[in-house]
């Protein structure tokens, strides 16, 4: 009787559930269209003001299609030494931060040993500091002491692309143990092992087989640290002195009026970043499916 | 140095240059702060430290309504940024299908482009004739003086705008580990859908976020709290499931906790948000701070602000974690 009658139910809908069907259906891919809408109107928004030719100072407006600016991307006082300073500051920050945050994921996955629980806290602190009070910390450092044993007189005080530097390696490097940490965890100790067991030293075993596998990681690690690097306004700004990055360039220009050129840059840096990261995911994809194979003839 | 000895010290000597570094230029400059906040005088005649401890009483009684806002926008966003990427993790940890990565790269690429450029896109898109108002305006829906720039409606939208991703990518992490099978047993087990307690849940969030909304907003919060409830009751009623309630909710706890703290944290102190999109009736502890530093050269004050910034969400941030119990966070689990 009952399941007579639940069939009876299921096979003639009422409308109420007919209703709720076509909610269930499609509410959530509309509304995930719409949310991604969202999140990428703004990247398209700059896309399209680096094609705009503006009448006056400001890029509020859109007056008319011009690749001018695409043409001299550079072309403004200033402009091109703000990004050549954020590179160098990127670059370089991106390769100590990465060195020093790989060889703490490596010591904290790899050992155990007193005093693990405090190197964490430590890592996690600086990612849940907010960015101003990071960079007012090391403001009132580089303004108030003159000497600290180990450093040389000049590089804290005044302040210029040094200091920004100290800076950026000091917060990226919690993102990059983070990073490597992941790709660490189910790391295949025993190739390790096996290596070791065949004779190779810790030296030519860290070269030939551990290097390699975390490998992906720490390139992924130095990416999320090269983008933070280069967007960085807050830190910078409270760390720079005279010092010009391009950040603290649109920063400067939002009063005046934003000119075309940092749009273009702007779409450069993120045609950059996609086209990276669009590799690495195919290169790790390759290395994954490689690694598969290599399993499956052993 | 014979080999065992050497083996004990490996895991402390890798650690070396990084932590160093991080004593250095993060443990090192908070205490400098703190000692900074103690000093008195000024930038052309000098300071001296005076253990002045007064001066944190005087900034919070000074700045109090600085404080309470960065907590209430920072909230606010954080709760918004919620209500928008669960929905959005949900759908593409379960929906995804072929669109998956398609729909993960579109959350993460405004991170690819700078934090200034967006938020001053913002500022083109809600420009008082922009691409938002401009049609509405024409279309004689909305007066010619409303606007959203420079309003507090502007600044609570920027922030939740720049950290949704924050939000949204724990999310999906956590929903993406919730076992199918487990959702599957559920429904063998007579799960079906939750009601009236949907219903009732949906009607009660979506008139309660509405409403605190329209409270910051300094808008009545009544007409807003009616529409937002009878739209959450809809959506309670046939989207929330007895197996989402007991299953899939409980697992993605973890997700809840560090993507609210993701966002919270740089939410309640940012300010370039405040800066670009808000009116100097909505700036934030950040603001003041900046200010302080680098226009007013005060740095006693703006140390003190920092310093119980700091205090305050670390303090908060340990209190959450004791509620909510993770150990995932400071890397405890490895």
């Amino acid at each position: 009787m009952a399941t007579a009658a639940r069939a009876a139910v299921a096979h003639r809908p009422s409308s109420f559930a007919r209703l709720g069907g076509s909610i269930e259906h499609w509410i959530l891919p509309i509304y995930t269209l719409g949310v991604t809408a969202y999140l990428i109107l703004p990247v398209a928004v700059m896309i399209l003001f680096s094609f705009n030719d503006p009448t006056g100072r400001s890029n509020l407006v859109f007056k008319k299609f011009s690749i001018d600016a695409w043409l001299d991307p550079l072309g403004r006082i200033g402009l091109a030494g703000a990004v050549e300073n954020s590179l160098i500051v990127a670059f370089g920050a991106t390769i100590i931060a990465t060195a020093l945050g790989t060889l703490i994921a490596l010591s904290l996955v790899r050992y155990d040993f007193r005093g693990r629980a405090a190197t964490n806290l430590l890592i996690f602190l600086p990612m849940s500091t907010p960015e101003v009070v990071l960079g007012a910390s090391l403001l009132t450092l580089f303004i108030s002491t003159t000497k600290l044993p180990f450093i040389p007189e000049g590089l804290l005080y005044p302040l210029s692309i040094r200091t920004i530097f100290i800076a950026h390696v000091m917060f990226n490097i919690s993102y990059v143990v983070v990073t490597v940490k992941a790709r660490l965890q189910g790391f295949p100790r025993h190739l390790e092992e096996a290596a070791m067991d065949l004779g190779a030293t810790e030296w030519v075993t860290f070269w030939k087989v551990t290097f390699p596998l975390i490998l992906p990681g720490v390139v992924a690690a130095g990416l999320l640290a090269f983008s933070l690097s280069i967007d960085d306004y807050v830190i910078t700004a409270l760390t720079s002195g005279q010092t010009e990055t391009f950040p603290l360039y649109i920063y400067g220009a939002q009063q005046r009026g934003i000119p075309v050129q940092v749009n273009v840059i702007g779409t450069i840096i993120f045609m950059t970043a996609v086209l990276l990261v669009g590799l690495t995911t195919l290169w790790q994809r390759r290395q994954a499916s490689k690694d598969f194979a290599q399993a499956r003839t052993a | 140095m014979e080999r065992p000895r050497l083996r004990r010290l490996a895991p402390y000597l890798l650690l070396l240059p990084g932590l160093g570094w991080l004593l250095l230029f993060y443990v090192y400059p908070a205490v400098q702060m703190f000692v900074v906040s103690l000093w008195t005088g000024n930038i052309t005649e000098g300071y001296q430290m005076t253990w002045n401890w007064g001066i944190y009483q005087q900034g919070v009684s000074t700045y109090w309504p600085f404080i309470v806002r960065s907590a209430e926008y920072g909230g606010l966003a954080t709760i918004l940024a919620f209500a928008l990427g669960y929905p959005l993790a949900y759908t593409i940890a379960f929906k995804g299908g072929a669109y998956k990565n398609v729909l993960l790269f579109l959350v993460i690429a405004p991170f690819f482009t700078s934090f200034l450029l967006r938020t001053l896109s913002w500022k083109i898109i809600l420009a008082d004739n922009g691409l938002v108002l401009g049609p509405l305006k024409s279309a004689g829906l909305l007066s010619e003086d409303f606007r959203l720039l420079a309003t507090p409606a502007a600044v609570v939208a920027g922030i939740t705008y720049n950290f949704l991703p924050f939000m949204t990518l724990p999310l999906y992490v956590a929903l993406e580990k919730v076992d199918v099978r487990l959702l599957e047993a559920a429904r063998d087990l007579y799960a079906g859908p939750w009601r009236p307690g949907g219903t009732i849940v949906g009607a009660a969030v979506g008139a309660v976020i509405v409403a605190l909304v329209s409270l910051i907003l300094e808008v009545n919060p009544l007409v807003p709290a009616v529409i937002g409830g009878v739209l959450g009751a809809v959506v309670g009623t046939f989207l929330i499931s007895e197996a989402f309630v007991r299953v899939t909710l409980p697992l993605s706890l973890p997700g809840v906790f560090a993507g609210s703290l993701l966002t919270f944290i740089p939410a309640v102190g940012d300010f370039i948000n405040a800066e670009l999109l808000g009116n100097p009736q909505s700036q934030m502890i950040g603001n003041v701070i900046q200010a302080r530093f680098l226009k007013i050269t005060d740095y006693p004050m703006a140390s003190a602000l920092s310093f119980i910034l700091m205090a305050a969400i670390i303090v908060g941030v340990l209190v959450y974690a004791r509620v909510l119990g993770t150990e995932e966070l400071t890397g405890g689990s490895t």
